[in-house]
């Protein structure tokens, strides 16, 4: 089992998850959240006052999955994602240990999906 | 000259202007976090852009007497505009009072269309597209139906607050620019969720609240006529907020606050054309009803056509626009204004053939001229930003701020 976690664009994330969705990986969980990459964002102006090199907007995805489907969730958030601009995001993939339905308390590979 | 109608004009005019910031949290609250302030500025910056052109040219193609097309040109810059009374329009207050209270609505109505275009157009070719439109379509229909010598008035077409002017007229712009525009992206995979309730819930009251000065003004003087329309106004606006409640009550099984605020605006809206000419039951009628003919014009119609009004400027202002209209010439009375005339319940068919004839010539005016602006505006500029700056945002991409931050 491996824990999925992707930083991308906010505004590639109804791409993303359509192609998550032709991979039939359908449990996802998604947060807001700010970072600071490669990427200079567009400049906001407040009263004349410019902000750059703030911290910009970004979208996590965290998806657990089985090894089985582990590539083709990679390539489902690449695909969709990708610009080929500074800022596209990353993925890190790590082991997961453990995973616990808790409606069931069933354990394991069968509590993933 | 008179002091008290004066007053009443003045704070009227104040009430109206607070409409356009009330429609701006209204449809503010309706779209995405990334396009609140698109909305926002859009509608703001009406109040700025139309104030001017108003006091320039805008009062004068109007109101100003002529045998044209348009009004005429000798009122230019307020020329001859000035603080005793012109008799023609309103004999109690200045002529400026009127001059001013006239703006707001030239102001409101272009802000209303904001509504079928929000969340796709480039910011520099909306204010060229309002400026078009505020000259070429609201200021000679408003000649034809206010205007001295205006022609649909001659015809003794009865619109007391707008409802053809302003309501039908927005709304048919904002169905033709939904149309040649398109829709939004994504909209299929999507259900656009409106991303601040109570936005739309403030936007409403300050709305209703601003009606009054919108219809209870259009009287130009305090007196019993303003009254009456006071009372009707807030009459069809509650029947129509409850109206619609009920309707999606019977319907989707529970009653929103968002059609609650959607039936009091169109309950508002119905009432503005025969706030002076109906009484209390007529505009209870006309609530309740409102609420039915927008409610399938925004859950059946358009589904059923595909265009992408996005907040509904068509299916409430103009569907809601039409029926007032047109049960103006049903329900208007002698016997609450001698100067306007008898609806077909009162023994006049001929004024509702006429109110008819006003709105198509709204219709087929609006359609066309709105249809060309929107060809020359996009042939020259560009009416709709592209793929990526849509889905980044309006308020980032168009005026490089956000509305609300993630951290502190």
């Amino acid at each position: 089992m491996k824990l999925v976690i992707a930083i991308i664009q906010p505004y590639k994330l109804e791409e993303v998850k359509e192609e998550l969705y032709k991979q039939e990986v359908n449990l996802i969980t998604v947060s807001e959240v700010l970072g600071h990459g490669r990427q200079k964002g567009i400049t906001e102006v407040y009263r004349g006052a410019k902000e750059t090199g703030n911290l910009l907007r970004k979208i996590r995805l965290e998806i657990a999955v089985n090894d089985n489907f582990l590539e083709p969730t990679i390539k489902a958030i690449t695909k969709g994602a990708k610009t080929g601009e500074t800022g596209d995001g990353k993925i890190f993939v790590v082991d997961l240990q453990e995973c616990v339905r808790i409606r069931t308390e069933e354990r394991g590979s069968v509590a993933i999906g | 000259m008179n002091s008290g109608d004066t007053a009443w004009i003045l704070i009227s005019s104040a009430l109206v202007l607070l409409m356009t910031p009330g429609l701006a949290f209204f449809y503010g609250g309706m779209v995405r976090r990334k396009n609140v302030l698109s909305v926002l500025m859009q509608c703001f910056i009406i109040m700025c852009v139309l104030s001017l052109q108003w006091v320039l040219i805008g009062y004068s193609l109007s109101f100003a007497p002529s045998k044209g097309f348009w009004g005429g040109l000798q009122w230019m810059g307020l020329n001859g505009v000035g603080l005793e009374p012109y008799a023609d329009y309103a004999g109690t207050i200045p002529h400026q009072a009127f001059m001013i209270f006239q703006g707001m609505f030239a102001i409101i109505t272009p802000a209303l269309i904001i509504g079928a275009f929000a969340e796709r157009m480039k910011f520099s070719a909306f204010l060229i597209f309002t400026l078009l439109w505020a000259t070429f379509v609201y200021d000679p229909l408003c000649n034809w139906i206010w205007g001295m010598g205006g022609w649909l008035r001659n015809l003794g077409a009865l619109d007391f607050a707008g409802g053809t002017v302003v309501h039908i007229n927005a709304g048919i712009a904002a169905l033709v620019t939904a149309i040649v525009l398109g829709r939004r992206n994504n909209l299929e995979k999507n259900v656009l969720t409106p991303h601040n309730m109570p936005f739309v819930v403030l936007g409403t009251a300050l709305l209703w609240f601003g009606w009054f000065g919108f219809n209870a003004g259009s009287a130009l003087a305090a007196n019993g006529l303003a009254v009456n329309a006071f009372v009707v106004t807030n009459t069809a606006a509650a029947a129509a907020g409850l109206s619609w409640a009920l309707i999606e009550w019977m319907r989707n099984g529970k009653p929103t606050i968002f059609g609650v605020c959607s039936g009091a605006v169109a309950g508002l809206v119905a009432i503005t054309p025969a706030a002076g000419f109906v009484g209390v039951i007529p505009a209870i009628i006309i609530g309740l009803l409102v609420s039915v003919f927008c409610f399938i014009a925004v859950t059946v119609i358009k589904p059923l056509f595909g265009y992408d009004d996005s907040l509904d400027a068509f299916g409430v202002h103009c569907v809601g626009g039409i029926w007032g209209a047109l049960a103006t010439g049903l329900f208007a009375s002698k016997l609450v204004n001698s100067a306007g005339n008898n609806g077909l319940f009162f023994g006049n068919p001929k004024q509702f053939l006429i109110q008819l004839v006003a709105i198509l010539v709204t219709v087929i005016y609006t359609g066309v001229v709105t249809f060309i602006i929107y060809k020359l505006v996009d042939r020259f500029v560009g009416m709709r930003v592209d793929e990526k700056t849509e889905a980044m945002g309006l308020d980032l991409t168009q005026h490089h701020e956000r509305a609300y931050t993630v951290l502190e």
